[in-house]
Protein backbone atom coordinates (compact mmCIF):
# COMPACT_ATOMS: atom_id res chain seq x y z
CA UNK A 1 0.00 0.00 0.00
CA UNK A 2 1.30 3.40 -0.95
CA UNK A 3 1.77 5.83 1.94
CA UNK A 4 -0.20 8.56 0.17
CA UNK A 5 -3.34 6.49 -0.08
CA UNK A 6 -6.05 7.39 2.41
CA UNK A 7 -5.57 5.22 5.43
CA UNK A 8 -8.25 2.79 6.43
CA UNK A 9 -6.08 1.14 9.02
CA UNK A 10 -6.93 0.94 12.64
CA UNK A 11 -5.29 3.93 14.17
CA UNK A 12 -5.05 4.98 17.71
CA UNK A 13 -7.42 7.83 18.52
CA UNK A 14 -5.06 9.36 21.02
CA UNK A 15 -3.19 11.86 18.92
CA UNK A 16 -4.75 15.27 18.64
CA UNK A 17 -4.04 16.87 15.33
CA UNK A 18 -3.81 20.63 15.33
CA UNK A 19 -5.44 21.84 12.20
CA UNK A 20 -5.45 25.61 12.50
CA UNK A 21 -3.00 28.19 13.76
CA UNK A 22 -5.58 29.48 16.25
CA UNK A 23 -6.10 25.97 17.54
CA UNK A 24 -2.38 25.51 17.89
CA UNK A 25 -1.97 28.73 19.87
CA UNK A 26 -4.94 27.87 22.09
CA UNK A 27 -3.57 24.41 22.79
CA UNK A 28 -0.12 25.81 23.52
CA UNK A 29 -1.46 28.33 26.02
CA UNK A 30 -3.64 25.70 27.68
CA UNK A 31 -0.68 23.37 27.87
CA UNK A 32 1.53 26.06 29.39
CA UNK A 33 -1.19 26.88 31.96
CA UNK A 34 -1.54 23.24 32.99
CA UNK A 35 2.24 22.84 33.19
CA UNK A 36 2.68 26.00 35.28
CA UNK A 37 -0.08 25.27 37.76
CA UNK A 38 0.82 21.60 37.94
CA UNK A 39 4.47 22.46 38.41
CA UNK A 40 3.70 24.93 41.18
CA UNK A 41 1.49 22.46 43.04
CA UNK A 42 4.10 19.76 42.59
CA UNK A 43 6.97 21.90 43.92
CA UNK A 44 4.77 23.08 46.79
CA UNK A 45 4.17 19.48 47.87
CA UNK A 46 7.84 18.57 47.60
CA UNK A 47 9.08 21.65 49.45
CA UNK A 48 6.46 21.22 52.20
CA UNK A 49 7.57 17.64 52.61
CA UNK A 50 11.22 18.71 52.78
CA UNK A 51 10.26 21.11 55.58
CA UNK A 52 9.10 18.18 57.72
CA UNK A 53 12.73 17.71 58.44
CA UNK A 54 13.78 20.09 61.25
CA UNK A 55 12.88 17.38 63.74
CA UNK A 56 14.58 14.50 61.96
CA UNK A 57 17.82 13.07 63.30
CA UNK A 58 19.92 11.82 60.41
CA UNK A 59 22.49 9.01 60.36
CA UNK A 60 26.14 9.91 61.00
CA UNK A 61 27.82 11.87 58.25
CA UNK A 62 24.56 13.24 56.83
CA UNK A 63 25.21 16.35 54.79
CA UNK A 64 23.44 19.63 55.61
CA UNK A 65 19.68 19.42 54.98
CA UNK A 66 19.47 20.86 51.48
CA UNK A 67 22.28 18.67 50.16
CA UNK A 68 21.08 15.60 52.00
CA UNK A 69 17.56 15.94 50.63
CA UNK A 70 18.86 16.35 47.10
CA UNK A 71 21.28 13.44 47.26
CA UNK A 72 19.33 10.84 49.24
CA UNK A 73 17.95 8.34 46.72
CA UNK A 74 15.76 6.75 49.43
CA UNK A 75 17.12 3.27 48.84
CA UNK A 76 17.24 2.32 52.50
CA UNK A 77 20.66 0.71 52.28
CA UNK A 78 21.77 2.59 55.40
CA UNK A 79 18.74 1.11 57.17
CA UNK A 80 19.74 -2.39 56.09
CA UNK A 81 23.38 -1.82 57.04
CA UNK A 82 22.69 -0.61 60.59
CA UNK A 83 23.39 -3.54 62.95
CA UNK A 84 21.22 -2.09 65.72
CA UNK A 85 18.09 -1.39 63.63
CA UNK A 86 18.44 2.24 64.65
CA UNK A 87 17.42 3.71 61.32
CA UNK A 88 13.96 3.79 59.78
CA UNK A 89 12.77 5.13 56.46
CA UNK A 90 10.16 7.77 57.12
CA UNK A 91 6.58 6.88 56.24
CA UNK A 92 3.81 9.43 55.82
CA UNK A 93 3.28 11.62 58.92
CA UNK A 94 6.65 10.67 60.42
CA UNK A 95 8.91 13.45 61.64
CA UNK A 96 11.05 13.24 58.52
CA UNK A 97 10.52 13.67 54.80
CA UNK A 98 8.98 10.65 53.13
CA UNK A 99 11.35 7.78 52.48
CA UNK A 100 14.45 9.33 54.04
CA UNK A 101 16.33 7.66 56.91
CA UNK A 102 16.06 8.98 60.46
CA UNK A 103 16.17 7.67 64.01
CA UNK A 104 14.44 8.23 67.31
CA UNK A 105 16.98 7.83 70.13
CA UNK A 106 14.33 7.10 72.75
CA UNK A 107 13.53 3.95 70.73
CA UNK A 108 17.03 2.97 69.59
CA UNK A 109 19.96 5.40 69.68
CA UNK A 110 22.97 5.43 67.35
CA UNK A 111 25.67 3.27 68.93
CA UNK A 112 28.43 5.01 66.97
CA UNK A 113 29.94 1.95 65.20
CA UNK A 114 33.54 2.87 64.50
CA UNK A 115 33.34 1.46 60.96
CA UNK A 116 30.15 3.51 60.25
CA UNK A 117 28.36 0.82 58.16
CA UNK A 118 25.46 3.14 57.25
CA UNK A 119 27.83 5.65 55.72
CA UNK A 120 29.68 2.90 53.86
CA UNK A 121 26.40 1.55 52.44
CA UNK A 122 25.22 4.94 51.14
CA UNK A 123 25.74 4.87 47.38
CA UNK A 124 25.13 8.54 46.66
CA UNK A 125 27.26 10.31 49.26
CA UNK A 126 24.28 11.77 51.12
CA UNK A 127 26.06 10.28 54.14
CA UNK A 128 29.37 11.92 53.50
CA UNK A 129 32.36 9.68 52.79
CA UNK A 130 34.44 12.49 54.29
CA UNK A 131 33.41 11.40 57.80
CA UNK A 132 36.23 9.18 58.99
CA UNK A 133 35.85 9.17 62.75
CA UNK A 134 32.30 8.55 63.91
CA UNK A 135 33.01 10.67 66.99
CA UNK A 136 33.21 13.65 64.64
CA UNK A 137 29.63 13.14 63.48
CA UNK A 138 27.10 15.77 64.50
CA UNK A 139 23.68 14.15 64.23
CA UNK A 140 22.20 16.53 66.75
CA UNK A 141 22.81 18.00 70.16
CA UNK A 142 21.61 16.78 73.55
CA UNK A 143 19.72 19.29 75.61
CA UNK A 144 18.71 18.91 79.27
CA UNK A 145 15.32 19.91 80.61
CA UNK A 146 16.70 21.02 83.98
CA UNK A 147 13.22 21.22 85.50
CA UNK A 148 12.67 17.52 85.02
CA UNK A 149 16.22 16.20 85.31
CA UNK A 150 16.61 14.13 88.48
CA UNK A 151 20.15 15.35 89.08
CA UNK A 152 19.12 18.95 88.69
CA UNK A 153 16.37 18.33 91.24
CA UNK A 154 18.93 17.08 93.73
CA UNK A 155 18.69 13.30 93.39
CA UNK A 156 21.73 11.23 92.51
CA UNK A 157 21.35 10.00 88.95
CA UNK A 158 24.01 11.01 86.37
CA UNK A 159 22.97 8.07 84.20
CA UNK A 160 23.36 10.14 81.05
CA UNK A 161 26.89 11.01 82.11
CA UNK A 162 27.82 7.40 82.77
CA UNK A 163 26.36 5.96 79.53
CA UNK A 164 27.84 8.66 77.32
CA UNK A 165 30.52 7.22 75.03
CA UNK A 166 32.25 10.61 75.16
CA UNK A 167 32.12 11.19 78.90
CA UNK A 168 33.68 14.51 79.91
CA UNK A 169 33.89 15.50 76.24
CA UNK A 170 30.15 15.56 75.48
CA UNK A 171 28.75 15.62 79.01
CA UNK A 172 30.43 16.60 82.21
CA UNK A 173 29.12 16.76 85.75
CA UNK A 174 29.46 19.90 87.81
CA UNK A 175 29.10 19.85 91.54
CA UNK A 176 27.14 22.45 93.37
CA UNK A 177 27.11 22.86 97.10
CA UNK A 178 23.89 22.52 99.03
CA UNK A 179 23.07 22.91 102.68
CA UNK A 180 25.07 21.19 105.37
CA UNK A 181 24.16 17.53 106.00
CA UNK A 182 22.87 17.07 102.47
CA UNK A 183 24.98 15.75 99.64
CA UNK A 184 26.18 18.01 96.91
CA UNK A 185 24.24 18.40 93.68
CA UNK A 186 25.90 16.75 90.69
CA UNK A 187 24.64 18.50 87.61
CA UNK A 188 25.09 17.03 84.13
CA UNK A 189 25.97 19.61 81.50
CA UNK A 190 26.18 19.01 77.74
CA UNK A 191 29.18 20.30 75.84
CA UNK A 192 28.18 21.09 72.29
CA UNK A 193 31.70 20.80 70.89
CA UNK A 194 31.88 17.15 71.89
CA UNK A 195 28.29 15.90 71.57
CA UNK A 196 27.72 13.67 68.51
CA UNK A 197 23.94 13.56 68.98
CA UNK A 198 23.93 9.77 69.21
CA UNK A 199 21.13 9.84 71.78
CA UNK A 200 22.48 7.13 74.07
CA UNK A 201 21.81 9.54 76.95
CA UNK A 202 18.22 10.13 75.85
CA UNK A 203 17.69 6.40 75.52
CA UNK A 204 19.02 5.75 79.03
CA UNK A 205 17.33 8.62 80.86
CA UNK A 206 15.20 7.05 83.63
CA UNK A 207 12.49 9.71 83.76
CA UNK A 208 9.08 8.88 82.27
CA UNK A 209 9.71 11.26 79.42
CA UNK A 210 13.42 11.75 78.81
CA UNK A 211 14.75 14.89 80.50
CA UNK A 212 17.74 14.87 78.15
CA UNK A 213 16.83 14.88 74.47
CA UNK A 214 18.70 15.07 71.22
CA UNK A 215 17.48 17.59 68.69
CA UNK A 216 19.00 18.88 65.47
CA UNK A 217 21.50 21.40 66.76
CA UNK A 218 20.27 24.24 64.55
CA UNK A 219 16.96 24.11 66.42
CA UNK A 220 18.48 24.66 69.85
CA UNK A 221 21.97 26.03 69.50
CA UNK A 222 22.61 29.74 69.79
CA UNK A 223 25.45 31.84 68.48
CA UNK A 224 27.21 34.48 70.48
CA UNK A 225 28.31 36.77 67.70
CA UNK A 226 31.81 37.89 66.86
CA UNK A 227 31.62 41.29 68.50
CA UNK A 228 31.46 39.89 72.02
CA UNK A 229 34.82 39.22 73.63
CA UNK A 230 35.62 37.03 76.54
CA UNK A 231 39.18 37.86 77.30
CA UNK A 232 39.63 35.08 79.81
CA UNK A 233 38.91 32.56 77.09
CA UNK A 234 41.13 34.04 74.44
CA UNK A 235 44.47 32.39 73.89
CA UNK A 236 46.35 35.67 73.87
CA UNK A 237 44.48 36.86 76.92
CA UNK A 238 43.42 40.01 75.12
CA UNK A 239 40.53 41.87 76.71
CA UNK A 240 38.78 45.04 75.74
CA UNK A 241 40.97 47.89 76.88
CA UNK A 242 44.16 46.02 76.28
CA UNK A 243 45.71 46.30 72.90
CA UNK A 244 46.28 43.23 70.71
CA UNK A 245 49.33 41.37 71.84
CA UNK A 246 49.13 42.76 75.35
CA UNK A 247 48.69 40.03 77.89
CA UNK A 248 47.77 40.02 81.46
CA UNK A 249 51.12 38.48 82.07
CA UNK A 250 52.83 41.39 80.44
CA UNK A 251 50.66 43.79 82.38
CA UNK A 252 51.50 42.10 85.64
CA UNK A 253 55.20 42.01 84.92
CA UNK A 254 55.29 45.70 84.37
CA UNK A 255 52.43 46.67 86.61
CA UNK A 256 52.32 50.44 86.79
CA UNK A 257 52.62 52.08 90.11
CA UNK A 258 49.43 52.93 91.92
CA UNK A 259 47.74 55.90 90.42
CA UNK A 260 49.49 55.52 87.07
CA UNK A 261 47.39 52.74 85.57
CA UNK A 262 45.63 53.60 82.29
CA UNK A 263 42.06 54.80 82.77
CA UNK A 264 40.39 55.90 85.94
CA UNK A 265 41.59 53.91 88.92
CA UNK A 266 38.57 54.61 91.08
CA UNK A 267 38.95 51.45 93.14
CA UNK A 268 42.38 52.36 94.38
CA UNK A 269 41.77 56.04 94.81
CA UNK A 270 40.14 56.40 98.19
CA UNK A 271 39.16 60.02 97.65
CA UNK A 272 37.41 59.36 94.40
CA UNK B 1 -2.63 -32.08 33.42
CA UNK B 2 -5.17 -32.17 30.64
CA UNK B 3 -4.65 -30.60 27.30
CA UNK B 4 -6.77 -27.49 27.78
CA UNK B 5 -5.01 -26.55 31.01
CA UNK B 6 -1.61 -26.89 29.45
CA UNK B 7 -2.77 -24.89 26.43
CA UNK B 8 -4.04 -22.20 28.72
CA UNK B 9 -0.80 -22.18 30.70
CA UNK B 10 1.12 -21.95 27.43
CA UNK B 11 -1.06 -19.03 26.34
CA UNK B 12 -0.44 -17.27 29.61
CA UNK B 13 3.25 -18.08 29.72
CA UNK B 14 4.50 -14.50 29.43
CA UNK B 15 1.94 -13.20 31.90
CA UNK B 16 2.93 -15.86 34.42
CA UNK B 17 6.63 -15.23 33.82
CA UNK B 18 6.16 -11.48 34.31
CA UNK B 19 4.36 -11.98 37.60
CA UNK B 20 7.08 -14.37 38.73
CA UNK B 21 9.78 -11.82 37.87
CA UNK B 22 7.89 -8.88 39.43
CA UNK B 23 7.12 -10.67 42.66
CA UNK B 24 10.51 -12.40 42.66
CA UNK B 25 12.40 -9.10 42.57
CA UNK B 26 10.39 -7.75 45.50
CA UNK B 27 10.80 -11.03 47.35
CA UNK B 28 14.59 -10.92 46.92
CA UNK B 29 14.68 -7.47 48.52
CA UNK B 30 12.24 -8.48 51.24
CA UNK B 31 13.96 -11.80 52.00
CA UNK B 32 17.40 -10.19 52.19
CA UNK B 33 16.16 -7.55 54.62
CA UNK B 34 13.82 -9.59 56.83
CA UNK B 35 15.02 -13.17 56.57
CA UNK B 36 18.70 -12.52 55.90
CA UNK B 37 18.80 -14.27 52.53
CA UNK B 38 22.36 -14.63 51.36
CA UNK B 39 24.55 -16.44 48.90
CA UNK B 40 28.17 -17.35 49.75
CA UNK B 41 27.58 -15.43 52.98
CA UNK B 42 26.86 -12.23 51.09
CA UNK B 43 23.52 -10.41 51.31
CA UNK B 44 21.57 -11.28 48.18
CA UNK B 45 19.90 -8.02 47.20
CA UNK B 46 19.81 -5.14 49.64
CA UNK B 47 18.17 -1.77 49.19
CA UNK B 48 15.21 -1.22 46.92
CA UNK B 49 14.49 -0.40 43.29
CA UNK B 50 15.88 3.15 43.67
CA UNK B 51 19.33 1.78 44.44
CA UNK B 52 20.47 -1.63 45.51
CA UNK B 53 23.46 -3.85 45.96
CA UNK B 54 23.78 -7.37 44.61
CA UNK B 55 25.80 -9.76 46.78
CA UNK B 56 27.47 -6.88 48.57
CA UNK B 57 29.41 -6.05 45.42
CA UNK B 58 27.51 -4.69 42.45
CA UNK B 59 25.56 -1.48 42.90
CA UNK B 60 22.47 -0.92 40.79
CA UNK B 61 20.64 2.39 40.63
CA UNK B 62 17.57 3.89 39.03
CA UNK B 63 18.94 5.96 36.12
CA UNK B 64 15.98 8.38 36.20
CA UNK B 65 16.42 9.07 39.92
CA UNK B 66 20.15 9.51 39.34
CA UNK B 67 19.49 11.94 36.50
CA UNK B 68 17.19 14.01 38.72
CA UNK B 69 19.82 14.14 41.47
CA UNK B 70 22.46 15.23 38.97
CA UNK B 71 20.10 17.99 37.80
CA UNK B 72 19.86 19.34 41.35
CA UNK B 73 23.50 20.26 40.84
CA UNK B 74 25.01 17.63 43.13
CA UNK B 75 27.96 15.45 42.37
CA UNK B 76 27.29 11.79 42.99
CA UNK B 77 29.63 9.05 44.10
CA UNK B 78 30.97 6.98 41.23
CA UNK B 79 29.35 3.89 42.78
CA UNK B 80 25.82 5.06 42.04
CA UNK B 81 26.75 6.51 38.65
CA UNK B 82 28.17 3.15 37.66
CA UNK B 83 25.07 1.38 38.96
CA UNK B 84 22.78 3.68 37.00
CA UNK B 85 24.86 3.21 33.84
CA UNK B 86 24.66 -0.56 34.26
CA UNK B 87 20.85 -0.51 34.53
CA UNK B 88 20.59 1.95 31.67
CA UNK B 89 22.82 -0.28 29.53
CA UNK B 90 20.65 -3.33 30.15
CA UNK B 91 17.47 -1.51 29.16
CA UNK B 92 19.11 0.14 26.16
CA UNK B 93 19.51 -3.38 24.81
CA UNK B 94 16.25 -4.90 26.07
CA UNK B 95 13.99 -1.90 25.49
CA UNK B 96 13.37 0.56 28.31
CA UNK B 97 9.82 -0.33 29.07
CA UNK B 98 10.74 -3.91 29.79
CA UNK B 99 11.30 -2.34 33.20
CA UNK B 100 7.68 -1.19 33.31
CA UNK B 101 6.03 -4.50 32.51
CA UNK B 102 8.55 -6.93 34.01
CA UNK B 103 9.87 -5.18 37.12
CA UNK B 104 7.71 -2.25 38.25
CA UNK B 105 5.46 -3.32 41.14
CA UNK B 106 2.74 -0.86 40.09
CA UNK B 107 2.26 -2.80 36.85
CA UNK B 108 0.21 -5.72 38.28
CA UNK B 109 -2.15 -3.19 39.85
CA UNK B 110 -2.67 -1.13 36.71
CA UNK B 111 -2.91 -4.34 34.68
CA UNK B 112 -5.69 -5.50 36.97
CA UNK B 113 -7.41 -2.13 36.70
CA UNK B 114 -7.10 -2.40 32.91
CA UNK B 115 -8.64 -5.89 33.03
CA UNK B 116 -11.57 -4.57 35.10
CA UNK B 117 -11.93 -1.63 32.72
CA UNK B 118 -12.22 -4.06 29.80
CA UNK B 119 -14.69 -6.29 31.59
CA UNK B 120 -16.89 -3.81 33.40
CA UNK B 121 -16.60 -0.13 32.75
CA UNK B 122 -15.30 0.37 29.20
CA UNK B 123 -15.57 4.14 29.17
CA UNK B 124 -13.25 7.00 29.97
CA UNK B 125 -14.41 9.97 31.97
CA UNK B 126 -12.22 12.22 29.84
CA UNK B 127 -9.43 11.87 27.37
CA UNK B 128 -5.82 12.75 27.98
CA UNK B 129 -3.16 12.51 25.31
CA UNK B 130 -0.58 9.79 25.72
CA UNK B 131 2.25 12.21 25.08
CA UNK B 132 1.31 14.08 28.26
CA UNK B 133 3.79 11.77 30.03
CA UNK B 134 6.64 13.42 28.16
CA UNK B 135 5.45 16.80 29.46
CA UNK B 136 5.38 15.35 33.00
CA UNK B 137 8.89 13.99 32.40
CA UNK B 138 10.14 17.39 31.21
CA UNK B 139 8.46 19.05 34.20
CA UNK B 140 10.09 16.57 36.62
CA UNK B 141 13.52 17.38 35.21
CA UNK B 142 12.86 21.14 35.14
CA UNK B 143 11.55 21.19 38.71
CA UNK B 144 14.58 19.21 39.89
CA UNK B 145 16.76 22.03 38.57
CA UNK B 146 14.53 24.77 40.00
CA UNK B 147 13.86 23.50 43.52
CA UNK B 148 17.11 21.59 44.02
CA UNK B 149 15.34 18.38 45.02
CA UNK B 150 14.78 15.31 42.85
CA UNK B 151 11.19 16.27 42.04
CA UNK B 152 9.69 12.96 40.99
CA UNK B 153 11.48 10.88 43.61
CA UNK B 154 9.78 12.94 46.30
CA UNK B 155 6.25 12.18 45.09
CA UNK B 156 6.74 8.92 43.20
CA UNK B 157 4.01 6.39 44.02
CA UNK B 158 6.31 3.74 42.57
CA UNK B 159 9.19 4.52 44.93
CA UNK B 160 6.81 4.90 47.87
CA UNK B 161 5.24 1.56 47.06
CA UNK B 162 8.50 -0.41 46.90
CA UNK B 163 9.65 1.12 50.14
CA UNK B 164 6.40 0.22 51.84
CA UNK B 165 6.49 -3.35 50.59
CA UNK B 166 10.16 -3.95 51.32
CA UNK B 167 10.53 -2.07 54.59
CA UNK B 168 7.00 -2.69 55.86
CA UNK B 169 6.25 0.96 56.48
CA UNK B 170 2.53 0.50 56.95
CA UNK B 171 -0.18 2.58 55.35
CA UNK B 172 1.78 5.39 53.75
CA UNK B 173 1.78 7.28 50.51
CA UNK B 174 2.52 4.14 48.48
CA UNK B 175 -0.62 2.22 49.31
CA UNK B 176 -2.78 5.35 49.26
CA UNK B 177 -1.45 6.34 45.86
CA UNK B 178 -1.89 2.79 44.66
CA UNK B 179 -5.60 2.77 45.51
CA UNK B 180 -5.85 6.13 43.72
CA UNK B 181 -4.04 4.84 40.63
CA UNK B 182 -6.19 1.70 40.60
CA UNK B 183 -9.46 3.66 40.70
CA UNK B 184 -8.13 6.17 38.17
CA UNK B 185 -7.13 3.44 35.73
CA UNK B 186 -10.33 1.44 36.20
CA UNK B 187 -12.97 4.17 36.26
CA UNK B 188 -11.48 7.39 34.90
CA UNK B 189 -8.96 6.80 32.12
CA UNK B 190 -8.00 3.38 30.73
CA UNK B 191 -4.27 2.83 31.37
CA UNK B 192 -4.36 6.34 32.80
CA UNK B 193 -1.20 6.19 34.92
CA UNK B 194 1.21 3.93 33.04
CA UNK B 195 -0.01 4.87 29.59
CA UNK B 196 -0.51 8.61 29.96
CA UNK B 197 1.13 10.17 33.00
CA UNK B 198 4.04 8.25 34.51
CA UNK B 199 7.28 10.18 33.88
CA UNK B 200 9.36 7.09 34.70
CA UNK B 201 7.50 5.25 31.92
CA UNK B 202 8.14 8.22 29.63
CA UNK B 203 11.83 8.12 30.53
CA UNK B 204 12.02 4.40 29.78
CA UNK B 205 10.06 4.92 26.53
CA UNK B 206 12.99 7.00 25.34
CA UNK B 207 15.58 4.48 26.58
CA UNK B 208 16.33 1.90 23.95
CA UNK B 209 13.87 3.39 21.49
CA UNK B 210 16.46 3.00 18.72
CA UNK B 211 18.71 0.37 20.24
CA UNK B 212 16.40 -2.21 21.80
CA UNK B 213 17.11 -5.64 20.35
CA UNK B 214 14.10 -7.64 21.55
CA UNK B 215 11.06 -6.62 19.52
CA UNK B 216 7.61 -7.96 18.77
CA UNK B 217 7.70 -9.16 15.16
CA UNK B 218 4.70 -8.88 12.89
CA UNK B 219 3.84 -11.35 10.18
CA UNK B 220 1.71 -9.50 7.71
CA UNK B 221 0.85 -12.53 5.62
CA UNK B 222 -1.18 -14.20 8.37
CA UNK B 223 -2.76 -11.14 10.01
CA UNK B 224 -6.49 -10.85 9.49
CA UNK B 225 -6.83 -7.49 11.20
CA UNK B 226 -9.14 -8.82 13.90
CA UNK B 227 -7.85 -6.24 16.37
CA UNK B 228 -7.54 -8.68 19.29
CA UNK B 229 -4.00 -7.51 19.95
CA UNK B 230 -5.00 -3.86 20.11
CA UNK B 231 -7.89 -4.63 22.42
CA UNK B 232 -5.60 -6.17 25.01
CA UNK B 233 -2.50 -3.98 24.51
CA UNK B 234 -1.94 -1.42 27.27
CA UNK B 235 -0.30 0.86 24.69
CA UNK B 236 -2.44 0.12 21.60
CA UNK B 237 -0.90 2.92 19.55
CA UNK B 238 2.27 0.84 19.18
CA UNK B 239 0.29 -1.75 17.23
CA UNK B 240 -0.66 0.73 14.53
CA UNK B 241 -1.08 -1.61 11.58
CA UNK B 242 0.23 0.81 9.03
CA UNK B 243 3.52 1.03 10.89
CA UNK B 244 3.54 -2.70 11.58
CA UNK B 245 3.29 -3.37 7.85
CA UNK B 246 6.04 -0.86 7.15
CA UNK B 247 8.48 -2.05 9.81
CA UNK B 248 7.50 -5.70 10.19
CA UNK B 249 7.87 -5.25 13.94
CA UNK B 250 6.89 -2.99 16.82
CA UNK B 251 9.54 -0.30 16.86
CA UNK B 252 7.87 2.18 19.22
CA UNK B 253 9.72 2.77 22.48
CA UNK B 254 6.34 2.88 24.19
CA UNK B 255 5.93 -0.88 23.73
CA UNK B 256 6.52 -2.49 27.12
CA UNK B 257 7.33 -5.95 25.71
CA UNK B 258 4.65 -7.31 28.03
CA UNK B 259 3.73 -9.84 25.35
CA UNK B 260 0.00 -9.73 26.03
CA UNK B 261 -0.52 -9.47 22.26
CA UNK B 262 1.52 -12.56 21.32
CA UNK B 263 -0.63 -15.37 22.77
CA UNK B 264 -3.90 -13.51 22.16
CA UNK B 265 -3.37 -13.38 18.38
CA UNK B 266 -5.50 -16.16 16.87
CA UNK B 267 -3.30 -16.25 13.75
CA UNK B 268 0.04 -16.20 15.62
CA UNK B 269 1.07 -13.20 13.57
CA UNK B 270 3.00 -11.71 16.47
CA UNK B 271 6.08 -13.18 18.13
CA UNK B 272 9.21 -12.04 19.92
CA UNK B 273 12.23 -11.69 17.68
CA UNK B 274 15.45 -9.76 17.20
CA UNK B 275 15.45 -6.25 15.86
CA UNK B 276 18.31 -7.11 13.50
CA UNK B 277 16.23 -9.70 11.64
CA UNK B 278 15.08 -8.05 8.45
CA UNK B 279 11.39 -8.49 7.73
CA UNK B 280 10.59 -9.61 4.19
CA UNK B 281 8.62 -6.45 3.55
CA UNK B 282 6.81 -5.62 0.36
CA UNK B 283 6.66 -9.15 -0.96
CA UNK B 284 3.29 -10.00 0.55
CA UNK B 285 0.23 -7.93 -0.35
CA UNK B 286 -1.82 -6.50 2.47
CA UNK B 287 -4.64 -8.80 3.46
CA UNK B 288 -7.95 -7.32 2.23
CA UNK B 289 -9.44 -7.51 5.73
CA UNK B 290 -6.82 -5.07 6.95
CA UNK B 291 -8.25 -2.39 4.74
CA UNK B 292 -11.83 -2.99 5.89
CA UNK B 293 -11.45 -1.94 9.50
CA UNK B 294 -12.39 1.66 10.13
CA UNK B 295 -12.24 2.48 13.81
CA UNK B 296 -10.39 1.91 16.98
CA UNK B 297 -12.09 -1.05 18.68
Amino acid sequence: MHPSEPSAFITSGDTTIMTTRRGFIQKSIQGAAVATSGGMLWSYLVIQNARAEPLALRPPGALPDADFNALCIKCGRCVVACPYDTLTLAALADRAPLGTPYFEPRQIPCYLCHDIPCKVACPTGALSPALEDVMDSRMGLAIIDTEHCLSWQGLRCEICYRVCPLRDTAIRVETRRRELSKHAMLLPMVLSEGCTGCGICENACPTEIAAIKVLPSELIQGKIGDHFRMGWKQADGATPGLGPGDTWQGQLDSAPAQGQAPGLDYLNEPEY
Amino acid sequence: MNNSTSTRLWNWRYLILRRVVQIGVLLLFFGTLHWGWSLFGLPLLSGNLSASEVLGEVTLADPFATLQILLTGHVLQSEVLFGAALVLGVFLVLGGRVWCSWVCPVNPVTDFAGFLHRKTWRKNLFGIPRHLRYAVLALALLLSVLIGLPAFEWVSPIGAMHREIIFGLGLGLGWTALVGLFLFDWLVVKQGWCGHLCPLGAFYSLVGRHTAQIRVKFDQSTCTGCGACQAICPEPQVLNLKRLVQDGQVLSGECTNCARCIPICPEKSLAFGWRLQKPDSGSVPVHPKLIMKEDNP
